[in-house]
């Protein structure tokens, strides 16, 4: 799933309690006062009648599933054998934690993450900046290919690459068998290496775009004045880069990176087609998943979905804290 | 002078394709796989064989043998998909609203909560709800996946429609409150038309987070009666037991494509806006 970068709703152009106190400047000021506090009430009053359905069901969806997910994670609990569901405190979570898998399963994950990101970011960076220098009408067309990927299904484009390496199906093996270690039957997904490289392929594929039209959303935030008093001052391009442009958009690349490396931690559907998780690509989503759906340990499968929750909530809060990014902005400046 | 133009233009040329390669050869790849005749699968080239190229994959899944199978995901797909991008939709409009226009206590909250369903992890909620759904009898249904597609649709709409929200020129509202219209009939009658393109963009990206779930999809559902296409996909089969259903599985790709591309094509100005707008100010 793509994320929206929060943008910070604005201050109303004129705040709205300003309006009655200065219409009402002339009267007592008793008066003033209640017709005051009765406008805020009513407008507070709807202000929740307004944000509240969608709140609560923001709740309703996630909240109350992962307290479920605490509760049953206590329990030793098989759907198979519901009469023996037993309690075992944090018993699951002693299991998963002692088990290579989980470890395993955790490199893979963050392995993915963080070799994604980084290509994404430079290839993210490459694309923004053709479509920032590119003419008005090529931009149209450049942009609109580059949404493809955006709105195309993972699942979709798994199965694109999967086919493509596949040694019944694929051509790659045909095309590329000048390459040393690429022959007719070189299998792609026999190999934990070759298998994730291809994984990772699809993944950049269809994420890219999303980065790179961030970062093309923070190049125009960068004053094009800097810019230029560095070209008058002689700087070279790279300079340019690196002390003037990317300097400004820090903000932009952060909150870019930080959001695809959360996405990235969840990935599941390319895995999924491509290996199902064999030789050694299986990732932290698809443990969850193979524990709970396809083996019916509920309990088990609770304690990883809680594990890989809480995995999120440490990078999350770890990147807050060592970039100081400020995910939800001055929140209307309230 | 003119010499460095034309070197330009060359050399803008040749950006131009490389990006239209990168953005377009999975499709095209898979496109031509979906041609190709089940015999033609293993010749290891790009392209059927010429003289190959047969539309029987299309046939299969439309009108024959995997047709109830492919038919039915299509029409969860869209019926689900809809109904989960509507209701995020009404509902993200009228807290963006009173996010952008109104001052009420916990208004950062609402949005502190909407980021953090967000980066929730999708599998962190499948496996209660998997539970929670054979209970009560969501399981298998489209409620059972219109409500969880909400944790996906509702707060990327939120966070969209707000931002958009800002841009809309409030002093028409004021201008109606002024000719005494209420809070409410100021809303209704002077910010909803200007509102609905903002609205409009922000259902198109809803709609494709939620044409694109699988997680949900293939957890939450067992049989034709509510599985989407992406995981119907990865339950395909052959015309037979020794046939791999590579064909059968592009050529339905290809067709739930299809809808992505008519959207880009028509709106990509519009998406990108509602990708970024107002993204990261400094």
């Amino acid at each position: 799933m793509t994320s929206a970068i929060p943008a910070p709703p604005a201050e109303p152009t004129s705040s709205p309690e300003n309006t009655p106190s200065v219409k009402t400047r002339s009267t007592p000021e008793k008066k003033a006062r209640r017709q005051y506090s009765d406008r805020v009430r009513a407008e507070r009053r709807l202000g929740w009648l307004l944000a509240g359905p969608a709140f609560i069901v923001m709740l309703l969806v996630t909240l109350y599933p992962i307290l479920q997910a605490a509760f049953e994670s206590l329990f030793q609990f098989r759907l198979t054998t519901p009469d023996e569901r037993e309690f075992v405190g944090l018993g699951n979570y002693a299991v998963i934690l002692t088990d290579s898998v989980w470890w395993r399963d955790l490199g893979t994950t963050l392995l993915i993450t963080v070799v994604t990101v980084a290509v994404e970011l430079v290839l993210g960076f490459a694309l923004a900046l053709v479509m920032d220098k590119a003419l008005k009408s090529i931009k149209g067309v450049l942009r609109t290919a580059i949404l493809v990927p955006y709105g195309i299904i993972t699942v979709v484009s798994a199965f694109a690459w999967f086919y493509a390496f596949d040694i019944n199906s694929g051509y790659v093996n045909s095309w590329f068998d000048w390459l040393p270690g690429i022959d007719e039957n070189t299998n792609w997904f026999a190999q934990t290496g070759t298998a994730l490289f291809v994984i990772m392929a699809s993944e950049i594929w269809k994420t890219t775009p999303f980065i790179s039209l961030l970062l093309l959303a923070g190049l125009a935030q960068v004053p094009g004045e800097l810019t230029e008093a560095a070209k008058v001052d002689g700087a070279t391009w790279w300079e340019q880069m690196s002390r003037v442009i990317i300097p400004n958009m820090k903000a932009a690349i952060m909150v870019a990176v930080l959001f695809r490396a959360l996405d990235a931690f969840r990935i599941f559907d390319n895995v999924f087609i491509m290996t199902n998780g064999a030789y050694g690509t299986e990732v932290l989503s698809l443990l969850a998943y193979r524990q709970s759906i396809s083996r019916l340990e509920i309990g088990l499968g609770s304690a990883v979905s809680v594990l890989l929750f809480l995995c999120v909530l440490i990078i999350s809060f770890i990147a807050i804290r060592l970039f100081k990014v400020d995910l939800a902005g001055t929140q209307g400046g309230k | 002078m003119t010499n460095s133009g034309t070197k330009k233009k060359v050399l803008w040329a040749i950006v131009t394709v490389l990006v239209l390669v990168y953005a377009l050869f999975p499709v095209m790849s898979i496109l031509a796989t979906s041609f190709k005749a089940p015999s033609d699968l293993t010749s290891g080239t790009f392209l059927p064989s010429s003289g190959t190229a047969t539309t029987s994959n299309y046939e299969q899944i439309l009108v024959g043998d995997a047709q109830g199978l492919f038919l039915s995901a299509l029409r969860n797909s869209i019926g689900i998909s809809l109904i989960a991008t509507f209701i995020a939709v009404v509902l993200a409009t009228l807290c963006a609203y009173a996010i952008a226009r109104l001052d009420f206590p916990g208004k950062g909250l609402v949005l502190t909560t909407a980021l953090a369903v967000s980066i929730f992890p999708v599998i962190s909620i499948v496996t209660p709800l998997f539970n929670l759904w054979r209970t009560i009898g969501l399981y298998d249904t489209w409620l059972g996946l219109i409500i969880p597609y909400l944790s996906l649709t509702l707060p990327i709409s939120i966070w969209t429609l707000a931002a958009f929200f800002r841009q809309i020129p409030w002093e028409l509202e004021q201008a109606a409150q002024v000719d005494g219209a209420t809070t409410w009939q100021a809303f209704r009658k002077a910010i909803v038309p200007l509102a609905a393109p903002g609205v409009f963009t922000t259902a198109i990206i809803a709609f494709f987070i939620a044409w694109n779930d699988f997680v949900y999809g293939i957890s939450l559902t067992s049989t034709e009666t509510a599985r989407p296409v992406p995981a119907a996909l990865a339950f395909f089969t052959g015309a037979s037991q020794f046939e791999a259903p590579t064909g059968a599985i592009s050529a339905a790709a290809i067709i739930v494509t299809i809808p992505v591309v008519l959207l880009v094509l028509l709106f990509q100005r519009q998406i990108v806006s509602g990708l970024t707008s107002g993204a990261v100010k400094g």
